[in-house]
């Protein structure tokens, strides 16, 4: 029984459709990242999980009980649903561990306290129990907020981009320290982001999200290598499309030699673009070069090189023994990778 | 050290409106000093007790019953989607602009004995007497409450509905995961986050219920501010009434310090949630209609049933009622009430300003100064006025008296004896409001204002004042509807020949005849909807 | 440098100059029922009237503003603030003639400090339906047994009461004074509330059977036809009639110590006390005239001669302070 299954949802508002027949399942102590450009819908499609707002269409199912549909709405109460807000939403005028203690109102007081000792432990608060929320650091705040949405253990758990508000050099430290109780937890949650950085390094899968649908479902590695459509290519980092000619299963012929693909091509037609990423990429002198590069600047292990092809611009590093004469004419030398092959009409 | 010294210029000021809002009553108080307390002590000896129980109880009740109409009306037109929200979401504010000795008389015109309501029941039930069945009696304390109530519950209902409305929903949200209902959220995290609001919404309350005379009266419940015209008017005994007012500042000083006190723990600057914009709950089905008809309620008992009586009265007498100066008095009315805001907007900004940057303990004393007038009574606050000014006058006259210019009363005889009392009566309002909006500028705001160049003036006038806006609409809206509603202070302390509307109305009111004034008290109601009007626009802007 | 101030301030402030014409009135009666009177004055004379009203705080005001004050008159509804206009030594002497010919001696100050204007009478009204015409009653009685639950009056604090009770305390002493006013409270219908018109529509309603209230006020609801129903099923009586007399209230003038227009102050005294004004508050007020020989209105009139209570005002005067601390220790009205 899956955690979580989202059923051909829809939301619209102001008679906008935020949210488009989207599906979503998500598996037991899994950790799913929604991933999308701002208005993509992904923060609605929490709230819906949540039941803070009611979606027009579709089901939401959470371990395996309907909670929403044309006919049932279940308030967000009685759903038993941990979320931990962007800004944390502790309430100012409580302590940490009546933060803590706010969920567990169904425990006894005994019980109860060991419940809140328990996850002030496990979250590394136990000296700053008595303070309150505004006495504590950024980190802090976050921690208590996870130590409350996980203390009364909810089937679900729901995170609204938690760490945009925590300093870059502190980030992947806690990232990695909540992902660590999530899973110490056994819970599943969902995650929200804009950063594929912070989505690789927290979630076992990721759905990027397009306009108020998942574009597509996996696990890094998949999305990367076999992305089913320009936008999750896109998404996912810069590249540059470039004309190309299948000549069998394995590779594409383009105006830089031929390319052979480590997977299978998803494409049937012959005519169609790769869309290749700059570390696929190398830049060599070649008289007839039709690239041009704009700027070369050295950022410490190596050189990257902002060059023009087609209208399109990309910078493109190149190890510091691989110096190339920007004054000279340049090409691009394609290495042996998953190429991701697109056909026109995928593209226009 | 340039800034030290532009800071003294400040604390200057701040103590000056601090000391000149608050001589009147400094020479009431050194005034009482001077007599004997033969009548005072009379006065303990016999009903004072009973006063000073009386204010109490009425104090407690009006607060009471607005907490029990108003924060469930914040509650829902803050977080709740339900029919007709957008209306009544202004429209619960209208009951400010009303006279509580207009709703008063009305009410007691229509439940009292011979009233429509009772005579209609006395009819169907075929009682003969009073004695025959029990109805309750409306001039009473209890009845004194319900009206005044009615009144002064926007105050509540509009600071309350506005801090709901800065709360992040994200911590209602939160709680609502937790397995909270949202009456569970309601008690559990919008009621104390909301605290510092409620309380200072009920300082005002209560001291607004202090210095109502027009209504406790028509009711004949004794409270201090009767025993003080008694002692002052009857027994002609200034030291007593002095004295009567004395504890009645002590009252006053209790609520303010409550108020002080639930601010403390207020001074984190919460961040401004995104968009409040939808709703949180979503109500449906029964509990919508529930609460529209609450709603629609609470706007019929407080506002539409007394203003179509009114319009009643001013339709059937109406060419008793009619006068051509209505549009003079309506003019005059308006003209003082935008003086008076706007002087006390002014004042209030500076004195807080200065609250803020000042150093020590000291720094918050001018504010407090200045709002002690807040709750004396009308009449007592405009006898205080004139000490001093009378004073001044004389010594003015003295002055001069060698040119050929007699100032004679140019302070207490002219409109300016009326502003100066309205503004030390009415300051403590904008002060309150003021200050409540000023908690939520961070000061690292008035910091990066000075790192870059600028001085405490420009701090002011450049970053505070535009943060303020709504801050000070809403003090401004406040002060201008109870400056078109106040009336003693204007019936005595105006000069020859002026009249504002409220003291036409009362000529007829003080003969228990306002159907001859009806035309007035409508244009009294009217004028203020209009301020209601722009302010409440603003603010739906603003959200 | 006061000079140029002085200058400034003038051409500034625009003062309303005041003018030669004219004269300043505080005024402790409502405009509407003075004002038809000030009108046919200034229609006679020229001369311009001014008028701050109010109910409470005028004496205090004239007192505070010394004699810078604008006020030249002071119009009182009832004696006893007459009476502290004079004690606090706020008034000046109206020497006149023809205010000396036209009031008998009785209803202005033998010092000259202050003139009458109007009487009324602390009338008793009797349900025509419960009760009838009480011919016999006296104030006292109002203490009796008989009238157990069945008396309405405003609140006892109210100047025309106060002044009865300072005339009960002159005629009675103060120990049966309070005897009479612990048995009037115990025999009160309702708490003391509302005005002279609203116990005539108590007894009306069938609330209470008697209410006490000043004769002009059932004059004037004869008048109006919403409050004519009420005034209709009550009678009016004069109480002592067998003995002293019934209680009589006046309002009044004085001329203020610093009168600015003290001339024309005079002309307006004079103007009513004289026929045409004596006259209109007779024929619009329903007030008993001070002037002897100016006709009551038919109304008034229809309701018969009475005995008046003969002792000077002045002497009622002294006990109204008593009277108010009688008030606070039966508690009447609380």
């Amino acid at each position: 029984m899956s955690s979580l299954l989202l059923q051909n949802l829809s939301y619209k508002y102001d008679g906008q459709s935020v949210i488009k027949n989207l599906n979503l399942t998500v598996e037991p102590n899994e950790i799913v990242c929604l991933l999308g450009a701002s208005g993509c819908g992904k923060t609605t499609t929490l709230k819906a999980i949540a039941g803070l707002i009611q979606p027009q269409h579709g089901k939401v199912v959470i371990n395996g009980q309907c909670m929403s549909d044309e006919s049932l709405f279940v308030a967000p109460q009685h759903r038993n649903i941990g979320m931990m807000f962007q800004d944390y939403a502790l309430f100012p005028h409580l302590t940490v561990a009546q933060n803590i203690a706010f969920g567990l109102n169904k425990l006894d007081k005994s019980e109860r306290e060991k419940r809140v000792d328990e996850m002030l432990e496990l979250v590394h608060l136990t000296n700053f129990r008595g303070r309150y929320p505004h006495e504590l650091s950024g980190g802090q705040q976050q921690r208590v907020a996870i130590a409350r949405a996980l203390a009364y253990r909810p089937n679900l758990l729901l995170l609204d981009e938690p760490f945009s508000n925590i300093d870059a050099q502190v980030r992947y430290q806690l990232i990695n320290d909540i992902r660590a109780i999530i899973k110490d937890q056994q819970v599943s949650a969902i995650f929200v982001s804009h950063s594929k950085d912070e989505a690789f390094a927290f979630s076992d899968k990721l759905a990027i999200m397009h306009e108020g649908q998942i574009a597509q479902l996996g696990c890094a590695k998949t999305l990367f290598q076999q992305p089913k459509n320009k936008v999750v290519a896109e998404f996912l980092g810069q590249g540059i499309y470039l004309d190309a000619t299948r000549y069998n299963g394995a590779g594409v012929t383009t105006d830089f030699g031929d390319v052979s693909s480590m997977v299978p091509l998803s494409q049937s037609q012959q005519q169609g673009k790769i869309f290749v990423r700059p570390q696929h990429l190398e830049l060599v002198n070649d008289p007839s070069g039709q690239v041009s590069v704009e700027q070369q600047r050295f950022v410490g292990t190596e050189y990257v090189y902002r060059v023009r092809f087609a209208e399109q611009l990309i910078e493109v590093p190149a190890p510091a023994d691989k110096v190339i004469d920007a004054n000279l004419p340049v090409s691009f030398k394609i290495k042996t990778h998953a190429v991701n092959f697109f056909s026109e009409q995928e593209l226009n | 050290m340039q800034a030290s010294s532009s800071l003294s210029k400040w604390q200057v000021f701040a103590w000056l409106i601090g000391m000149c809002l608050s001589a009147p009553l400094a020479f009431l108080i050194f005034e009482s000093l001077q007599g004997d307390s033969e009548v005072f002590t009379h006065l303990w000896n016999t009903v004072l007790w009973d006063y000073t129980s009386n204010t109490l109880l009425l104090i407690l009740g009006v607060i009471s019953l607005s907490c029990v109409i108003a924060l469930p009306l914040g509650w829902l037109t803050a977080y709740c989607q339900f029919p007709g929200r957008k209306v009544f979401e202004w429209a619960l504010m209208l009951p400010l602009a009303m006279p509580t000795y207009i709703i008063a008389y009305i009410y007691t015109d229509l439940l009292d004995y011979a009233g429509p309501v009772q005579v209609t029941l006395r009819e169907w039930f075929g009682w003969q007497s009073p004695n025959d069945y029990w109805f309750f009696d409306i001039r009473t304390l209890p009845g004194a409450i319900v009206m005044i109530a009615l009144v002064l519950y926007p105050y509540l209902y509009l600071i309350f509905k506005t801090a709901l409305r800065e709360q992040s929903f994200k911590l209602v949200q939160a709680s609502q995961l937790m397995g909270m209902s949202p009456l569970q959220s309601f008690f559990k995290v919008s009621l104390p986050l909301a605290r510092g609001a409620i309380v200072a919404a009920l300082a005002l309350i209560s001291m607004e219920t202090m210095a109502d005379f027009a209504t406790v009266h028509y009711f004949a419940v004794s409270t201090l501010t009767t025993a003080v015209y008694d002692t002052w008017l009857g027994y002609y005994s200034l030291t007593a009434a002095a004295k009567i007012s004395g504890i009645m500042l002590l009252f006053l000083f209790v609520s303010l310090m409550l108020e002080r006190l639930s601010r403390k723990n207020d001074t984190i600057h919460e961040r401004q949630s995104s968009v409040n914009d939808t709703a949180l709950y979503r109500l449906q089905g029964k509990s919508a209609w529930g609460a529209t008809a609450y709603c629609v309620a609470v706007l019929m008992i407080a506002f539409v049933l007394p203003v179509s009586i009114l319009a009643g009265y001013a339709i059937d007498y109406f060419d008793e009622a009619w006068n051509s100066q209505f549009f003079l008095y309506a003019w005059q009315s308006l003209k003082v009430s935008l003086w008076v805001s706007a002087i006390a907007i002014l004042l209030s900004v500076l004195v807080v300003f200065y609250q803020r940057i000042g150093e020590g303990k000291r720094k918050s004393v001018p504010g407090r100064f200045a709002s002690t007038g807040y709750a004396l009574p009308g009449t007592v606050l405009a006898i205080a006025v004139l000490l001093p000014l009378t004073l001044l006058d004389t010594k003015l006259n003295e002055w001069f008296a060698e040119t050929s210019f007699e100032p004679g009363l140019l302070l207490s005889g002219s409109i300016f004896a009326m502003i100066l009392a309205y503004v030390v009566r009415f300051y403590a309002i904008a002060h309150g409001a003021v200050e409540a909006s000023y908690v939520r500028i961070s000061p690292s705001l008035d910091m990066a204002s000075q790192s870059m160049g600028k001085g405490f003036f420009q701090t002011l006038t450049l970053v505070h004042f535009p943060l303020l806006r709504r801050g000070i609409l809403t003090a401004a809206l406040l002060v201008f509807i109870e400056c078109m509603k106040e009336l003693p202070a204007a019936l005595l302390l105006r000069p020859f020949n002026f009249e504002t509307l409220a003291t036409h109305v009362f000529q007829y009111v003080s003969d228990e005849q306002l159907e001859l004034a009806s035309v007035s008290a409508l244009f009294i109601v009217l004028v203020g909807l209009i301020p209601l009007y722009f302010v409440n626009r603003s603010m739906e802007q603003h959200n | 440098m006061k000079k140029a101030l002085a200058i400034v301030f003038t051409s500034l402030t625009c003062l309303p100059a005041l003018a030669a014409d004219e004269v300043n009135i505080y005024s402790f009666r409502q405009p509407f029922l003075i004002q038809p009177i000030l009108d046919d004055f200034t229609k006679q004379t020229g001369i311009k009237t001014n008028v701050v009203f109010a109910k409470k705080g005028l004496i205090e005001r004239v007192k505070r503003e010394g004699k810078h004050s604008r006020a030249d008159l002071v119009l009182t509804s009832n004696f006893s603030a007459l009476m502290q206009l004079d004690d606090l030594n706020l008034t000046q002497k109206i020497e006149s003639d023809v205010v000396t010919r036209n009031i008998p001696v009785a209803f202005r100050d033998p010092a000259g400090e202050w003139v009458a204007l109007t009487k009324r009478v602390r009338n008793v009204y009797s349900s025509k339906e419960r009760v009838g015409k009480l011919a016999d009653l006296g104030y006292e009685d109002l203490a009796s047994a008989t009238y157990k639950g069945k008396i309405c009056m405003r609140s006892g604090k109210h100047p025309y009461n106060l002044g009865l009770i300072a005339s009960m305390i002159a005629h009675h002493g103060e120990a049966d004074t309070k005897q009479w006013l612990e048995g009037v409270k115990s025999n009160l219908a309702r708490k003391p509330q509302g005005n002279d018109r609203a116990q005539v529509k108590a007894v009306k309603e069938g609330l209470c059977d008697v209410a006490l209230g000043n004769s002009y006020y059932f004059g004037k609801m004869l008048q109006d036809s919403k409050q004519k129903t009420w005034a209709d099923a009550v009678h009016i009586n004069f109480p002592n009639q067998t003995n002293r007399g019934a209680h009589l209230n006046v309002s009044g003038v004085v001329m203020t110590k610093y009168a600015k227009n003290p001339e024309n102050a005079l002309k307006l005294i004079e103007f009513m006390t004289d026929n045409k004004a004596q006259n209109m508050y007779a024929s619009m007020n329903m007030e008993y005239p001070v002037k002897p020989g100016v006709a009551l209105s038919n109304l008034v009139a229809s309701w018969g001669t009475f005995k008046e209570d003969a002792l000077p005002l002045s002497e009622i005067s002294k006990y109204r302070p008593l009277a108010l601390k009688l008030i606070d220790e039966v508690k009447f009205d609380l």
